[in-house]
Order: structure tokens, then C-alpha cells, then sequence
């Protein structure tokens, strides 16, 4: 299971790298929704992996064998949600450079550089 | 009053100009003088006590492991300077009131001026060295605010830029000094320093320090050669000359080497630095002083030279040469701040500062005439005012200086400043008040009102007071004060006039009738100075500055050219080596952690992963379709949540992507539908090969940690033990949410407020500016769906509404002992309402929803904000939480927790965040896709000079555009 996890992390991270260093918004903004996702499970999985232990107290009744990690699951959780309005952002500010600017490059064009 | 309060006053006082200024000058400037005088009168309170030699003390521990405190101290020393701030403060905001004009923003002027003052006072009552920096590094800033308080002249502005420069880097180079001093002294603390004169003056670091420390002095008192910056901040506002450079900003040099004496003089490095660069500086700015036709430039330099003079007699070391350097800071106070602020009433009165236009205003303008007359004759040290008591006093102990065994050198060039001092002074006499009355004056000119000579002449009296009888109006305090400077056990000699035909006497008398010579001489004078070649300060310092410039601007230009994808790159680079260099230099333990076996419905799921995941870089060229593929990815990143027990993180997950794809979907209206292939082969292979190693490096990281066991206990084993116990809460991830990490959640929720703001902020700007024109004249680049509000999902959604409302209160009353939550239960809500929107159109449900999202953000911040401080009522820190139990009749027992008023503002920061987002996309898809006959209803309805381009905009498309049939019907076109 930690193969597989660790795997779809790395293949994620590669898919999102290469996202990001192509030339339009477009593929740059899904780059990053896809590191979003590779940084989350990363940072989910440093609390090690377990199955059917929920860190749900059992005073509802269900007792259990134990439970994992919460603290990776809480700042992962506002991880999710924040990188929700960094993507908005992100997204507003591409729509805005390409109708400002009449194109979607990341880059400055040359005479823009001076 | 505590010396901590005397110096907060003028800060707090900073504040209130800005809330007065609408109700008139007049109220900001009582408001302003009422503070300094607050805070004055809270000083001279503990004057008795000074007076008797007791220090008055305020501590407080501010970082007491690097032994900075904010401890305040008053005694002598500290007490006249402060008393000279704030008095003079006070003087200058009467005086600003009337100088002013309806157009200066006088509501900023007097809260920078009372920054400044702040600063001052905190840097003289400091009894800390590392407080008194950042009261240093205050003046640097708040002087900058005041010398450009002129924005729209260039010469204010590189004047300030200047005086920044300079006095930035001496505070820099001072910085480093007091730190040494205070590592030799072993305490930060000033009252100990200074009882650590042997161990200081024998120390190797001894002269480093003395030379770091007087870098700073000496540029903040525009000593030689850092004497140019002084003139050019002349183009601030009258007011603000006088103040800086009479009493304040350019004394705090002098302030520090008074402060620092007892320990750093009396060795002949103190003496041949000091005294050295304060008798050139008093020959230089005098000498230039005499040729400067402007009036502020002349009294310029001549407060240069003053400050030299200061300088040479703290330089000497000896105790009668610091009483007579605090004499001398008393008159020269009050005789250069009165000289310059008549300047500014004659700038005022005749809109020209020039000596070679005026000439005869004595008759037009006798008050003035009479103050400049006196001060000035105090400045060049005429008997019967202060200036020659203190000048007298001066000349006294250079006669008995004897230089590097030169007994003549000392005395021969105090007596040729002390002549040339004296004819600058006849000069500006002269050529400003006497000769004939002109006629081309630039503006007629007479006495201004009460208001604007009453702080010069007030400043008058004191000269001719302390000049006739100084014992009697400053004895007192140069004693106070010169009994701080020398460390105690002094024994003043009385000041007095006539103490017989003493060499000092004998030199003034030669300085006197030289200075009146010079004059009678001065048009032959004046032409050879101006055919003499001679350094330009400003240019050189330009020249420097230019060339730093250039040198940074290469440096910037190479590393940033404009090109995201290359910072991109080297980012991925550089983290990629990091983590090589990392690994290679460490060793790995050995793997503990039984692995969890795969099971099958793993494995279906980590293969739907990986090849949406290569569908999405294969096909990323099809935005649309990478757009469906990423959502996959997604969705089973949610289903591995649920399956590795993590319920809450799932249900997050799969609410967010919902937004996101609503998000992307509006965005993806506007932009391109494909991204053309513009990387080169090459270009792709390297990526592929660096992504490929970056992805490798991840995966290796997180596979070798999830294969071993923790290396410590994790603190989750306390916040699972006391989760229900001291949070009262069954899920522990919500627990630590609302309640251990409170702090942190509160940042996101505002930080994803800001965010959802900063879209607002963005949508506006297009809607307002240039790019409305163009969404104005926005055409769809893809095939419209022919009904944009389908019956069933109108229908289906409006019915889901309570519903899923009801799911979410649901969700939000469950989630502290069952996954959910108000960050879950805010996107669930905020879903149910894009329906809306998807479904009935932006305007229909706009209109029906009466509360804006800024407000329910606000509302958020603020509720959680609230639970928070609620805590502070039961005497506990920010946002500790309380919860019990409750029965009420015909319910079972239920628990009410604080943190559920927490969570409640999470929830309205979440649904008002997410909802203004996606508002501002779709506010923008609005403006571009309305018919056209509603566009021009639309256009005339928001903007006035948008209808002239909705006249170009309604022509027809060019054949062959795929509009929509409901277009063609609305144009009638439609066969």
C-alpha cells in the first residue's frame, strides 16, 4: 500500500512539474492544482497510513483498535481549502493578464522586458 | 508621568490628525500641540527630582534573551534634550499652522511631525542601546516622510532620498558599534555602560566601536564630510528645517556622543577624531555659509558649523568643554530655530529666499526685522545675547588647545570660523533687513499675522533673557544637564560676561571687527569664490548612487528577465540539488514499519490515478479535456482519503473539487480552448527529464518516511488523549481545528478572506478599466448551449436548495464529534448556492440574495474573532475554549461548546470566500455575454462612455461565426 501511495505521489509531483514549466497559464494553473495534490497526500501520509482507524473518539459507542495520526489530516485540511483560493487567485489573475494582454504566455515578450 | 508614556504620547498623538483634519487645520493643530504638550508637561513633573541629581527609570522586558528592553530613563542630559523637543515641538506646530497653505495636506505634516517627535524623545530617554537604535532608525524614517513632505518638488524628494542615504547607513555602522560596546560591557543597558569606562577604554575592540558609533554620530550631525546631505534637506517646509535642524534631528549626534562621553572620551583617539573633525566642519560650513545667497542654505551651513563647534567641544574631553558644549546646544537651539523660521516668514511674506532680491525689509516688516536682527546677532556672538556667552566659552578652551604639540593651530582656526561665522551673520543682517527698500520685490511683503511671529519672538526673549542673565534662566540646567554628560561630581563655574582681557575675549573682538570687514569686502569675495574651482556634493553623491544603480539593475535584469518559466525552472533546479546534497550527506535507519497489504480496490484505484494523471500531461493540450482528466485525479485522491481514514480530509476534498471545476469552467470561457505546442523537443525532453527526477525525489522522500516508525512520540498522542477531555470534542481533526490550533485556522479563514477579497479587487479593476471595453466587444469562441436555463435543473435545483441546506447545518452541527465541520459545511452550502447560479442565471439569483459575501467574510473573521476574545472574559489567553452541558425540557442532554462559535465563523468566512470568487468570474462572463440588445440596456445602465463602444460592438459578426440560435432569433436572423 505505501508502494502505491508513494508512487502516485512521485508521478503526481513529476505530472505537476512539467506542467508548470510550460509556456501558457492554462497548463500552469492545472501544474499546480496537481502539486496541490501531491503536497497534500505527502503531507497527509508523514502521519503514516492506516486503514479503518478514523481519529474519531469511540465515546459514540464503536470502539476501535487505535487511531491515526489527526494532526497531518487538520493542516492538511485548511491545505486543501486555502489552495482552493490560491487556484481563484491564481485563476483571476491569468484571466485578467490574458484579456488585458490578448494572450495567455507566462513569460514577457521581449519588448516587454525593458 | 512614566518616561515610557512621555515617549508613547507623541506616537499615539500621531493618530489623531489624520481622524481631525476633516473638522479644520486649526483643530489638528490643538490636537497636535496638545499631545507634545502633554507629554512636556508630564517631563518637567519629574524636573525637581532631576534637578537633585535622581534619574527617574521606567523598565519594561521587551526580548530579554538578547537583552534588549524597553527601559526609559530621564536625567540631565535626557530632560533638557527632551524639554528642548517638545518645546520647540510645540512652537513648530503653532508656527506650521500659519506657515501652511490650504493646499499642503496639513494632516499628514503633523502626524509625521509628531512621528518624528516621538522618535526624538524615545531616542533621548532611552535607556537602552538597542531601543535607542530603533528610535535612530525611527528619526532616519519619519525625517524622510518630513524633509519629501513636498512631494511634487524634485529637490524634496532627492533631498529626502539623500538624507536617508546617509544618515540610513551611519545608523547602520552604528548598529554594529553599540553592539561591540555592549558586548564589552557585558549589558545593553546604558545606565551600565557607562560605569564601565576601564574595561571599555582598554578593550582591543575600543576603537572599532568608537569608530562605528561616531559614523553614526557624525552623519546624523552632518559632520564633515558627511556635511552635504544638511543643505539639500532644506527643501522640506520651513517648519520642518527649523525643527530638524535646529533643535532635533541633526542634535542627535551630538545627543549621543554627550550621552556616551563618560565612557568613550579622554583618550587621544577620542580627542584627535572628534575634536579634529569638529573644527573642520566649523571652518568649512562657516566659509560656506558666508557665499550662500539663499537664505535657508546660508543658515544651513551655518547650523553645520555650529554642530561642528558642538562637536570640537565634546571632542575635548574635558569638563569645563562639556559645559560649555551644553550651553552652546541650549542658545544654539533657540537663536537658530527663531533665524529660521523668520526665513520662512520672509519666503512667505516676499515669496523669494534670496539675498540678492531683498534688502530693505526693516521697514516693510519690523516685527520680523527685529527678531532675525537678534537671533542673528546672537549667532555671531555679539555681547548682551546667549551666543556670545557660549562662544566666549568656546574660544576659552581652544585657546588652551594645544594639537599634536601645535599650540597655535587650535585657536587660529576657531578665531578664522569665528570671524567668518561672524560675517555670515552681519550678511544676513545686512543684505536681507537693511539697504534701501526695493521695488521689485516678488510679492509685496509686510508683517505677517500674530500666529507666525509668536514662536520665533517667544524663542527671541529666551536669547536676550539667558544672554543677560544666564546664570539666572540657564545656569540650573547646563548644570543639570552637563552633570549627566560628564558623569557626575561637577562643579560649575559660573557663566559670566566679563572675566577680564582674556585671550577668548581678545580673539572674539578679532573675529568681530574680521567678520565686519569680510562684509564691507564681500563683492570681490564673492567673485573669486565663485571663479574657485569647487567640489559638487550632490554630484558626486549622484554619480554614486547612479552607479549603484547600474551595478544592482545587471545583477536584477540577469537573474529576473522576465521569463516565468525559466524561475520556475530553476526553482525545480535548485530544490532538486538541495535534496541530493541532503541525502548524499545523511544515512538512512532501517526500515521498521510492517507495510499495509494492497488490496484490490487499491490497485483499481492507484491505476485510475496514474493514467488520468498521464492523460493530463499527454492531453493537456485540450484544455477541456485536461480539465475533466484533473478532476479524476481529484475524485480518487478523495476516495484514498476515506479509504486511509481520513473522512474529513474526504469530504473536504470532493466539495472543493466541485468549486474548482465550476471555477476552471468559468475561467475556461474566456481563454483559449488549446495550448499550442511552442516548447522545442529539446526544451521538452529536459523538462520531462527534470520532472521526472523531481517526481522520484518526492516519491523516494515519502516511501523511505512512511517505512519507518516515528522517530519521536508525535504530539497527536496528547491531542488524542485530550481531545474530549479538555476540547469536548469526539473528532479529534476538528478539535485541533477549532481548538488546539485554533490560532492557525483563524489565520486561513482570514488569509482565504483576503484572498476571495483580492479577486474582488481584480474583478473590479477589469470591470472598471480598459479590459471592460474589450469583454464589451468579447465574442464566444465555442458553440453556446441553446438553452441557458435548462426547466429540469432550474427546477431539480431549487427544490435540492432547502435540502441541501439542511445537509449542511447538518454537517456543521455534527462535525466536533463526527466528520464534518464548518470549513466542510461552508463548501457544501456554498455548493448549493453556485447551483443557484448555474441553474437560474447570475442576475436571478443575485437578486434574491440579500446579504453581500464581504459582509458574511467580515461577518466570519469577526465571530470567530469574537469567540476568540471571549476567552480573554474568563481570564484566559485568545481563543481558549469552554464547553458544557446542557438539558433542556422535552430534549436529551447536549453539549455547547465556544468552539462552536468558532467554527461558525469558519463556515461564513468559507461560504462567503468561495462565493465571491466564483462571483467575480461570473460577473465577468456577464459583462462579455449579453445579447446585444440587452448589452446596450446593460451599458447604459453601468457606464456612460461604454456606450460608444457598444455601438461598434453590436455589428454584425462576420460571416460564418457559430453565435447561438437564440442570438439569431433575438436579431430576427434566424430563418
Amino acid at each position: 500500500m505505501e508502494a502505491l501511495v508513494a508512487s502516485a505521489v512521485g508521478i503526481m509531483t513529476a505530472a505537476g512539474i512539467y506542467l508548470i514549466l510550460r509556456l501558457r497559464t492554462f497548463p500552469v494553473v492545472l501544474g499546480m492544482a496537481m502539486l496541490s495534490y501531491a503536497v497534500n497526500i505527502f503531507l497527509f501520509a508523514t502521519g503514516r497510513l492506516a486503514v479503518n482507524l478514523p481519529p474519531i473518539l469511540g465515546h459514540a459507542g464503536a470502539e476501535t483498535a487505535g487511531y491515526t495520526d489527526p494532526i497531518p489530516q487538520a493542516l492538511v485540511l485548511t491545505a486543501i481549502v486555502i489552495s482552493f483560493g490560491m487556484t481563484a487567485v491564481v485563476v483571476m489573475l491569468s484571466l485578467g493578464a490574458f484579456i488585458e494582454a490578448g494572450d495567455d504566455r507566462i513569460d514577457l515578450g521581449p519588448e516587454e522586458k525593458k | 508621568m512614566s518616561p515610557a508614556l512621555i515617549a508613547a504620547l507623541p506616537f499615539l498623538g500621531a493618530l489623531l490628525p489624520g481622524i481631525l483634519i476633516r473638522t479644520g487645520r486649526s483643530n489638528t493643530a490643538f490636537a497636535a500641540g496638545l499631545t507634545s504638550g502633554l507629554a512636556l508637561l508630564g517631563l518637567l513633573l519629574h524636573l525637581p527630582a532631576v534637578m537633585r541629581g535622581e534619574v527617574v527609570q521606567a523598565r519594561f522586558e521587551w526580548l530579554p534573551a538578547i537583552g534588549l528592553n524597553a527601559n526609559f530613563m530621564i536625567d540631565g542630559l535626557g530632560m533638557l534634550f527632551a524639554t528642548l523637543i517638545l518645546g520647540i515641538g510645540i512652537l513648530i506646530i503653532i508656527y506650521a499652522r500659519f506657515y501652511l497653505t490650504k493646499a499642503d495636506p496639513a494632516g499628514q505634516f503633523y502626524t509625521y511631525l509628531l512621528l518624528f517627535q516621538g522618535a526624538m524623545v524615545g531616542i533621548v530617554l532611552s535607556d537602552n542601546i538597542l531601543l535607542l537604535l530603533v528610535f535612530w532608525e525611527l528619526t532616519s524614517l519619519s525625517s524622510f516622510l518630513l524633509i519629501g513632505f513636498w512631494k511634487h518638488l524634485p529637490e524634496g524628494r532627492q533631498g529626502a532620498r539623500m538624507a536617508l542615504t546617509v544618515t540610513g547607513l551611519g545608523g547602520l555602522s552604528m548598529i554594529a558599534g553599540m553592539l561591540i560596546l555592549g558586548n564589552i560591557a557585558g549589558s545593553y543597558d546604558i545606565s551600565v555602560i557607562l560605569t564601565q569606562k576601564a574595561a571599555i577604554q582598554a578593550s582591543p575592540l575600543y576603537l572599532p566601536a568608537l569608530i562605528l558609533i561616531l559614523g553614526g554620530a557624525f552623519t546624523k550631525s552632518a559632520q564633515f564630510p558627511f556635511h552635504f546631505w544638511l543643505p539639500h534637506a532644506m527643501a522640506a517646509p520651513t517648519p520642518v528645517s527649523a525643527y530638524l535642524h535646529s533643535a532635533t534631528m541633526v542634535k542627535a549626534g551630538l545627543f549621543l556622543m554627550a550621552r556616551l562621553w563618560p565612557v568613550l572620551s579622554g583618550t587621544p583617539e577620542w580627542f584627535y577624531i572628534v575634536a579634529t573633525t569638529g573644527l573642520i566642519t566649523m571652518l568649512i560650513g562657516a566659509k560656506i555659509a558666508l557665499f550662500k545667497d539663499d537664505l535657508k542654505a546660508l543658515l544651513a551651513f551655518s547650523t553645520v558649523s555650529h554642530l561642528g563647534l558642538i562637536t570640537f567641544l565634546l571632542g575635548l574631553g574635558t569638563k569645563t568643554a562639556a559645559v560649555a558644549a551644553v550651553f552652546h546646544i541650549i542658545n544654539h537651539a533657540t537663536f537658530k530655530a527663531a533665524l529660521f523660521m523668520s526665513a520662512g516668514i520672509v519666503d512667505h511674506e516676499t515669496h523669494t529666499r534670496d539675498l540678492k532680491r531683498l534688502g530693505g525689509l526693516r521697514h516693510l516688516m519690523p516685527v520680523t526685522a527685529t527678531i532675525a536682527t537678534i537671533a542673528a546677532l546672537s549667532m555671531a556672538g555679539i555681547p548682551l545675547f546667549n551666543g556670545f556667552l557660549s562662544k566666549e566659552l568656546m574660544l576659552e578652551e581652544a585657546a588652551h588647545t594645544v594639537w599634536a604639540g601645535a599650540a597655535w593651530l587650535v585657536p587660529l582656526v576657531a578665531v578664522i570660523a569665528a570671524l567668518f561665522s561672524a560675517a555670515y551673520s552681519f550678511r544676513f543682517i545686512v543684505h536681507g533687513f537693511f539697504g534701501p527698500v526695493r521695488d521689485d520685490y516678488p510679492h509685496k511683503p509686510h508683517d505677517p499675522n500674530f500666529g507666525m511671529w509668536l514662536s520665533p519672538a517667544f524663542l527671541v526673549v529666551l536669547v536676550v533673557l539667558i544672554g543677560l542673565m544666564p546664570m539666572t534662566f540657564a545656569g540650573p540646567v547646563v548644570q543639570m544637564a552637563a552633570d549627566a554628560v560628564v558623569g557626575g561630581g561637577l562643579h560649575m563655574h559660573p557663566i559670566k560676561h566679563w572675566h577680564g582681557l582674556t585671550p577668548a575675549l581678545v580673539m572674539s573682538m578679532i573675529a568681530t571687527a574680521g567678520g565686519i570687514v569680510l562684509l564691507l569686502s564681500f563683492a570681490p569675495l564673492k567673485r573669486m569664490w565663485e571663479a574657485a574651482p569647487r567640489p559638487e556634493a550632490k554630484a558626486i553623491f549622484d554619480w554614486i548612487v547612479a552607479r549603484c544603480a547600474c551595478v544592482a539593475s545587471w545583477i536584477t535584469s540577469g537573474l529576473h528577465n522576465g521569463s516565468m518559466a525559466r524561475y520556475l525552472m530553476m526553482f525545480t533546479l535548485a530544490s532538486i540539488a538541495v535534496g541530493v546534497w541532503a541525502w548524499s550527506g545523511g544515512t538512512q535507519g532501517p526500515a521498521t514499519r510492517e507495510m499495509l497489504p494492497i488490496t484490490p480496490v487499491a490497485l483499481v484505484g492507484w491505476v485510475m490515478l496514474i493514467t488520468a494523471t498521464g492523460c493530463v500531461v499527454a492531453f493537456h493540450h485540450n484544455r477541456f479535456l485536461a480539465l475533466v482528466l484533473i478532476s479524476i485525479v481529484g475524485l480518487i485522491v478523495s476516495i484514498c482519503f476515506i479509504y486511509l481514514s481520513a473522512p474529513d480530509l474526504a469530504l473536504t476534498q470532493i466539495s472543493v473539487e466541485i468549486v474548482t471545476a465550476v471555477l476552471m469552467l468559468l475561467a475556461l470561457n474566456f481563454l483559449p480552448k488549446t495550448t499550442k505546442i511552442e516548447s522545442s523537443r529539446l526544451k521538452q525532453g529536459f523538462d520531462a527529464v527534470l520532472s521526472i527526477a523531481g517526481g522520484l525525489g518526492i516519491g523516494a522522500l515519502i516511501y523511505a518516511l512512511m517505512v519507518r516508525d516515528f522517530a519521536f512520540e508525535t504530539m497527536s498522542n496528547y491531542h488524542l488523549a485530550n481531545s474530549y477531555k479538555l476540547g469536548g470534542g469526539d473528532n479529534v481533526v476538528n478539535v485541533i481545528l477549532v481548538d488546539f490550533r485554533g490560532y492557525d485556522t483563524y489565520g486561513e479563514v482570514t488569509v482565504l478572506g483576503i484572498a476571495a477579497l483580492v479577486i474582488f479587487a481584480l474583478t473590479e479593476a477589469l470591470l472598471n478599466g480598459t479590459a471592460s471595453k474589450k469583454l464589451i466587444a468579447w465574442r464566444p469562441d465555442m458553440l453556446r448551449g441553446g438553452d441557458k436555463h435548462p426547466l429540469m435543473l432550474l427546477v431539480a435545483t431549487r427544490v435540492l436548495l432547502p435540502i441541501a441546506l439542511l445537509v449542511g447545518v447538518f454537517i456543521f452541527l455534527r462535525g466536533h464529534n463526527l466528520p464534518g465541520g464548518g470549513f466542510i459545511a461552508g463548501l457544501v452550502v456554498a455548493i448549493a448556492l453556485v447551483m443557484q447560479y448555474m441553474a437560474s442565471g447570475f442576475a436571478w439569483t443575485q437578486a434574491r440574495q440579500k446579504v453581500y459575501y464581504h459582509v458574511l467574510i467580515a461577518c466570519g473573521v469577526l465571530a470567530a474573532g469574537i469567540t476568540g476574545a471571549g476567552a480573554w472574559f474568563n481570564g484566559m489567553p485568545f481563543l481558549t475554549s469552554d464547553f458544557g452541558y446542557f438539558k433542556l425540557p422535552g430534549l436529551e442532554k447536549f453539549e455547547l461548546a465556544t468552539a462552536a462559535g468558532f467554527d461558525l465563523g469558519v463556515f461564513l468566512g468559507v461560504v462567503g470566500s468561495v462565493l465571491l470568487a466564483l462571483g467575480g468570474l461570473s460577473r465577468l462572463a456577464r459583462r462579455a455575454a449579453v445579447l446585444d440588445e440587452e448589452r446596450g440596456a446593460h451599458i447604459v445602465a453601468e457606464k456612460p462612455e461604454a456606450r460608444e463602444v457598444a455601438a461598434v460592438s453590436s455589428v454584425a459578426y462576420p460571416e460564418g461565426t457559430p453565435l447561438p440560435r437564440r442570438w439569431l432569433k433575438a436579431r430576427g436572423e434566424e430563418q
